[in-house]
């Protein structure tokens, strides 16, 4: 029989895609996979939360609350609104040498800078130093666009508006005198956010650029009056500003104030005692508001927070605690070798 | 066109008039032409978009973006949906442009050209009665009837007939043959029809969520918004209810992800790419007439691999409807090898035999020495096979004879006495001529004692040219035997041995004998008969005894065995199918015994399916009198038949229940002589009761409505024509191929589906959950976790290709296990993959993710601060960690679930990874910042987070917390209940190396049956036929009385064409159901062109 010449024109390509050949690894949960690797990652778990905790526990964090909610505490008589200008002075001891660099924050609870109308409330062109939005803010600035007088306000927005605007005066006391503690207000904020999202419009005086424009009302001086003493920290860039425009995840929050690192603090804060004075002008009492102030240090893991150490401990046992659970399920039942 | 509805509703008689266009054309009839695109060039745009936006997704996030342009209410920047939205849109519409210029290029129309003389035809309206015609031809003012006899229906075939007259009285939608193609539906899987209630259920809990935030919201504005006044003033009127209004829509916004618009898209996506493995699939390719398979519709892919019910057409599908003359009985003594073992012997060599056809292959040379040796009892053998029947002959050159035969049994056992030496050459109405090896005789036909349903046998009578009378009867064993002189009994008991054998093997028997005649017997008989012929009453039985007088004592002959060819593999898939606890239903045109003897050689039905259930009633009573009987039937082993009128009882709608009962708890259910219509009622039966997916594969134009009613059609694309492809859902060339398409294609595409969601509702509520909890800590004020690029890009760039490398290229098990293992086809049918339930678990899962991954990093960024002091707990940074977080969680979720890790896959996984830092740390980036300050707000953050020990400590940390319950879950269980899926893929390990192909199960012998082998595709009334002359080839003058019965009798007649059902005479087959319509199905089958 003569073999006939068959057409394969419509033949589809043998390849291996076409044909769903494709070399694949293919895992499978297998005890000798899952029990082993449990192990390990509850061995490295545990490690890791071991390292953690310890790094934690060595990192000194001191907190003062000075809202003055109590009327013993020295602040109290400041939580008067129609005082202004009022100042209290904590005094507080350091049992220990307070390693340093020390961070000086504040910090604020029940404050929710994560609001999204608030956190919205902002121009970004006019930050970064753009004129045109000097004249005419973004409408995101609602309801601090402009003032009463239709005059547009710079910075706009509720952020800049609620500027946080407590300041503070480190002493130590030694033998009854104070001595003021030096405090670095220029290294707190982003470097991005110094060098590229904040600009000063490129006029000077700075003041000029400001012309036609009104500050935000709550702030006691415009902007560019923030640090006189120093054109690289004014206006825009003034880090306290920066700060305090990255609003924080979460309505319980601390934002860094000043850096402790010259002269005689630059190794930390020695054992003794030491006097705050505080200038309290940032009302948080009409929503049950907190102000505080830390002193920390930090390690390689940033400040102190124990949760990912206990986390890591936890998670790790739990690792161990189920792979064992495996192993006695796996020696009674093995898995089902017929059929 | 308002004319034209008002006409097309109400018409109640056709007018036609040959070659008179105007006057035809004012009726406006439709066209050949039918229509199926949609758009031209310049309402696509307009026309697309109206359509797309009625899909209830997309005009949800039309809604979406009507709420995020209202300043108040915008918690998300206008192109979180506005991109994908956009994209969705434009990919729908690119597919739908595709479509529509595919359709475009279908639309054909035909041209009949003709002349003929003046006339008018007024007839009925257009129908779907296939077996119905009425009307009047006027003609030279003399009027004809017209009636089925006299039309032609689309797609036929004018045989022995080189041209005729016509006229077309119905074209395109209007034919018959349109008409009775059942509704073309369109058809959705069943896992579309649960994602639809699942997104209603998901926009219930969305507005669920929302509610619950709104209220959260408004206490929240009560006791905390109302102090914050200082740093947040309120506008006049906002009170804190008008807030909790403002905030419910907000979180519409946000919320949104949790019915995700790329859902649909991706879904598509899949189907199309899984459609394109089928069509690429050379397993189904069928290389002797080149054609592969084709999926025809690309949106019911995972379907397949849910296929609880297969219905299936018999000829063609089944089978090859080639008949072949394996082996007979002459004498006692059994001639023909069994096709097993065909190859190992030599073909005959029939070269002694000029009038040899060719293609007849014969494998016992002791048969052809047999004839030589001119061995009696061998020559009347091959005797009684060259006159005993009712076939034509055509021999256009002398010696190249061509047989027309009615039933291709016959046309094979002519051919095989034609090979043995006894040609049958020629036949007139009373005579037959054949070459007794090699000698020229005529016989004189003096009767055809003619076939039926009741008689199952056929006779001649005919006188030798040396004047000896002789009768010669061929016919079911059975009622030979009744019929046989007793002398003939020690041979009967050897030839019934031989008999069953035959069966055994699943062959056609038919037991030959013969009787010399006296003649002054035959001569008063003649006489006898001729009176009854011609009597007006009770003619059917007064012939009916005459013949039983003159048919007895008959010596037998011995016994022919006609194999039906079945296709390729067809018992081997089947069996694999029932494995696979897909039940098969064969629902045939063709008689009972024909679909009996196929079904046991084709392993549908088996030796220990003894208890055979047979609903036979003749009314609906009966029936249900039976359906009741059979309920109290041990029926595990038993199978279920129906015949002929029975059926259309069985679908009546007050026992349609009882009978799916009855025919459910059969293990094979076979369907005889069913019309098209009654096909595609059992497929709505079933699916209206068993709430189970069908699947229809056939053929034929008869085939069509089931495979429009199946959920799954299959078109076997094969000689038959297009009609059957045409309407299906997937085509391909042989029936075996049906077992890759669902064990290996269509399980694959389930699972690949489902996979596919369970993953991306995962993805998308734990993505979408993060927001809810979050809500809790900023006042629920509507405040998004992630930055809104993040929001954009998540499901078009991060999470977009994993998930589609996955649906694309996931396999459990490769082709070779799922053939192994037909079992692993069940979850599938049990809807295990993706339900409600899983759907939930999902939901489960996703809510556990998100706790996770919002409170971990919550935990772990609490009052905590870089390692140089300054800030990391900023919101910017959070959402960063949290993205982050997200991002690793749902792509190593995403990697436990893969099965199959492709180099395509490890470069989608580990890219889009790669792609969320390139694209964050470009977004966050100086200059685009500088460019467009107010768009991308987030600079700096990913360098100032991403280089902290602790947001990494706790990426990692919430990755594997995400993922460590989930193994020790999945992995607990596969110890305490494996799946099936488990036990293969242990076994697959262990295999390691793919196992050799599973053993091809040999034909299973019966010699222990008892059961008739008989069977044949025969119709009544030829006999009348062959003997009034009526059909044979006029001389082309005779062109009037050529038209009446060209496309009838010519088409039954074709060696090709199907028999089953076809009666000349439009008589019914079984007198006992004289109702019965299955006639003239015939016809519809040989489909060369379907535009006429």
């Amino acid at each position: 029989m003569v073999k006939e010449e068959l057409s394969t024109e419509n033949r589809p390509d043998n390849t291996a895609f076409t044909q769903q050949r494709l070399p694949a690894w293919q895992p499978i949960l297998s005890a000798g996979i899952i029990i082993p690797g449990f192990v390990l990652i509850g061995l490295a778990f545990i490690g890791i939360g071991v390292a953690l905790l310890v790094t934690s526990q060595s990192i000194q964090v001191m907190e003062i609350d000075y809202t003055g909610v109590d009327q013993g505490s020295p602040c109290f008589k400041c939580t008067d609104s129609t005082v202004s200008n009022c100042k209290c002075e904590i005094e507080f001891t350091i049992d220990k040498l307070f390693e340093g660099p020390v961070f000086f924050y504040y910090g604020l609870s029940n404050y929710f800078q994560n609001y999204r109308k608030y956190g919205a409330s902002k121009d970004a062109s006019q930050l970064s130093g753009d004129l045109d939005y000097f004249t005419s803010p973004a409408t995101e600035c609602d309801p601090y666009i402009k003032d009463n007088n239709d005059k547009p306000i710079v910075p706009c927005g509720s952020i800049a508006n609620s500027m946080f605007n407590d300041s503070f005066v480190l002493s130590r006391l030694i033998n009854g005198a104070k001595e003021v503690v030096p405090l670095d207000g220029k290294g707190i904020s982003w470097w991005t956010d110094y060098n590229v999202k904040y600009r000063n419009p490129s006029i000077t005086p700075l003041k000029n650029a400001f012309n036609g424009t009104v500050k935000p009302i709550n702030w006691p001086r415009p902007a560019y009056e923030l640090d006189t003493s120093d054109p690289a920290n004014n206006g825009f860039i003034n880090q306290d500003f920066l700060v305090w425009m990255r609003r924080a995840a979460l309505p319980n929050f601390r934002k860094l104030y000043r850096r402790i690192t010259e002269g005689n603090y630059a190794d930390g804060l020695p054992a003794g005692d030491y006097s705050l004075e505080i200038t309290y002008n940032y009302p948080v009492l009409s929503f049950d508001g907190r102000k505080k102030v830390v002193f920390s240090n930090v390690s390689w893991m940033g400040g102190k927070n124990e949760f990912l150490g206990i986390a890591y401990l936890v998670i790790g046992s739990l690792c161990v605690i189920m792979s064992i659970v495996m192993l006695i399920v796996y020696a009674k039942f093995k898995f089902p070798d017929e059929d | 066109m308002l004319l034209r509805l008002f006409f097309s509703s109400l018409e109640l008689e056709r007018k036609l008039r040959a070659n008179d266009r105007e006057y035809n054309l004012s009726f406006r009839y439709a066209t050949n032409a039918i229509k199926t695109s949609k758009y031209n060039f310049f309402t696509f745009l307009p026309l697309n978009l109206f359509e797309q936006f009625q899909r209830i997704a997309n005009a949800y996030f039309l809604f979406l973006l009507v709420l995020q342009v209202i300043p108040q209410i915008s918690s998300l920047s206008w192109f979180t949906t506005v991109v994908p939205l956009v994209l969705v849109l434009s990919v729908t519409a690119a597919k739908d442009a595709t479509d529509d210029i595919v359709r475009m290029n279908w639309d054909r129309s035909a041209h009949v050209s003709a002349f003929s003389p003046k006339g008018e035809v007024r007839c009925e309206p257009p129908n779907n009665r296939l077996d119905r015609f009425t009307g009047t031809l006027t003609c030279s003012s003399q009027k004809y009837p017209l009636d089925n006899e006299k039309i032609l229906l689309r797609g036929c075939t004018l045989r022995n007939t080189e041209w005729c007259f016509g006229l077309v009285l119905f074209g395109g939608p209007e034919t018959k043959l349109m008409q009775n193609c059942g509704k073309s539906t369109f058809k959705r899987t069943s896992v579309d029809r649960l994602m639809n209630i699942l997104v209603l259920c998901i926009f219930g809990f969305l507005a669920f969520m929302c509610t619950i935030l709104a209220i959260g919201n408004y206490l929240w504005e009560l006791n905390e918004g109302s102090g914050f006044t200082v740093f947040l003033p309120r506008l006049d009127g906002n009170n804190a209810g008008f807030s909790a209004f403002l905030t419910f829509w907000s979180y519409v916004i946000i919320l949104n992800t949790v019915v995700p618009i790329s859902l649909y898209v991706s879904v598509e996506i899949i189907r199309l790419g899984n459609s394109f493995y089928i069509d690429w699939d050379r397993k189904m390719y069928y290389a002797r007439n080149d054609t592969p398979a084709e999926a025809r519709t690309t949106t019911l892919n995972e379907e397949l691999g849910q296929i609880k019910y297969v219905f299936s057409d018999k000829t063609g599908t089944l089978t090859q409807n080639i008949m072949t003359f394996n082996k007979c009985s002459i004498n006692g003594k059994s001639y023909g090898t069994s096709s097993d073992y065909e190859h190992l012997k030599k073909t005959v060599d029939f070269s002694f035999n000029e009038l040899a056809d060719p293609r007849f292959v014969f494998h016992d040379h002791s048969l052809v020495e047999a004839v030589k040796l001119e061995n009696p009892e061998v020559q009347a053998f091959f005797k009684l096979l060259s006159l005993c029947h009712t076939v034509m002959a055509e021999e256009k050159k002398e010696g190249e004879l061509f047989y027309l035969a009615q039933s291709p049994d016959e046309g094979a056992l002519v051919t095989a006495a034609r090979n043995f030496g006894f040609v049958f050459r020629s036949r007139t109405p009373d005579s037959i001529s054949i070459v007794e090896m090699g000698k020229q005789s005529s016989y004189q036909l003096l009767a055809i004692l003619d076939f039926n349903n009741v008689r199952k046998r056929m006779s001649v009578i005919v006188r030798s040219p040396e004047g000896k009378l002789s009768l010669y009867c061929k016919g079911a064993d059975t009622i030979i035997y009744e019929r046989l002189h007793h002398s003939c009994s020690k041979l009967m008991d050897v030839t019934t041995e031989h008999l069953n054998e035959f069966a055994g093997e699943g062959l056609r028997t038919l037991a030959l004998a013969y009787k010399d005649l006296d003649e002054g017997y035959f001569t008063q008989w003649k006489q006898r008969h001729h009176e009854a012929s011609t009597c007006l009453d009770n003619r059917e039985s007064k012939l009916e005894q005459l013949y039983e007088e003159i048919e007895k004592d008959l010596m037998l002959l011995g016994a022919t065995a006609i194999e039906d060819k079945l296709q390729d593999g067809v018992p081997q898939t089947i069996e694999q199918l029932s494995k696979a606890d897909i039940k098969i239903w064969v629902l045939t045109g063709d008689k009972q015994e024909t679909a009996e003897n196929i079904g046991y050689s084709c392993n549908l039905l088996r030796e220990e399916m003894n208890e055979v259930f047979i609903i036979s009633g003749n009314s609906l009573d009966d029936v249900r009198q039976e359906l009741r009987s059979g309920m109290f039937l041990h029926l595990k082993t038993c199978w279920c038949q129906h015949k002929e009128c029975s059926h259309a009882y069985a679908l009546d709608h007050t026992v349609e229940l009882e009978f799916l009962k009855t025919a459910c708890m059969c293990k094979a259910v076979i369907c005889c002589r069913v019309t098209p219509l009654q096909k595609a009622q059992v497929v709505e039966l079933v699916k209206k009761y068993k709430r189970a997916v069908t699947l229809a594969i056939g053929d034929g134009a008869n085939d069509v409505s089931m495979i429009k009613a199946a959920h799954i059609g299959v078109g076997i694309s094969g000689q038959e024509g297009m009609q059957a492809v045409l309407s299906s859902d997937y085509s391909f060339a042989q029936f075996r191929f049906l077992q890759r398409l669902l064990l290996v294609h269509g399980r694959w595409s389930y699972l690949r589906m489902c996979k596919f969601l369970r993953y991306f509702f995962y993805k998308n509520f734990t993505f979408t959950f993060v927001h809810f909890w979050y809500a809790f800590f900023c006042g629920f004020s509507a405040q998004t976790v992630y930055d809104e690029w993040f929001i954009t890009l998540y499901n078009l760039v991060y999470t977009a290709l994993p998930v589609l490398g996955m649906s694309l290229f996931d396999q459990d098990v490769n082709d070779v296990w799922s053939f192994q293992h037909p079992q692993l086809y069940v979850p599938g049918q049990l809807n295990l993959y993706f339900s409600k339930t899983a759907f939930f678990k999902c939901a489960l899962h996703s809510c556990y993710s998100s706790l996770v991954l919002f409170f971990i990093p919550y935990a772990a960024m609490h009052s905590t601060v870089r390692d140089d002091g300054k800030d990391v707990a900023d919101y910017q940074s959070f959402a960063v960690l949290t993205q982050t977080c997200l991002l690793f969680a749902v792509t190593i979720q995403l990697g436990f679930e893969m099965c199959y890790w492709t180099a395509v896959n490890t470069v989608f996984v580990l890219g889009s990874l790669a792609m969320y830092f390139a694209v964050t740390f470009t977004m966050y980036s100086n200059g685009l910042f500088l460019v467009l300050p107010s768009a991308f707000p987030f600079m700096g953050t990913a360098r100032n987070s991403l280089n902290q020990p602790n947001v990494w400590l706790t990426v990692v940390l919430t990755s594997i917390l995400c993922l460590l319950p989930v193994v020790t879950h999945r992995f607990l269980l596969m110890l305490l209940s494996p799946t099936i899926n488990d036990k293969v893929m242990f076994k697959v390990r262990k295999a390691k190396a793919t196992p050799p192909p599973p053993p091809r199960r040999t034909r299973i012998r019966r010699t222990s049956s008892r059961r008739s082998g008989y069977a044949f595709s025969h119709a009544q009334g030829y006999g009348d036929l062959v003997t009034s002359g009526r059909f044979l080839r006029r001389p082309v003058t005779s062109r009037s009385s050529g038209f009446t019965n060209a496309g009838r009798t010519t088409t039954g007649f074709s060696p090709m064409g199907r028999s089953a059902g076809y009666s000349p005479t439009g008589k019914a087959q079984n007198t006992k159901v004289p109702d019965v319509e299955v006639t003239s199905l015939q016809m519809y089958r040989t489909i060369t062109n379907t535009t006429l």
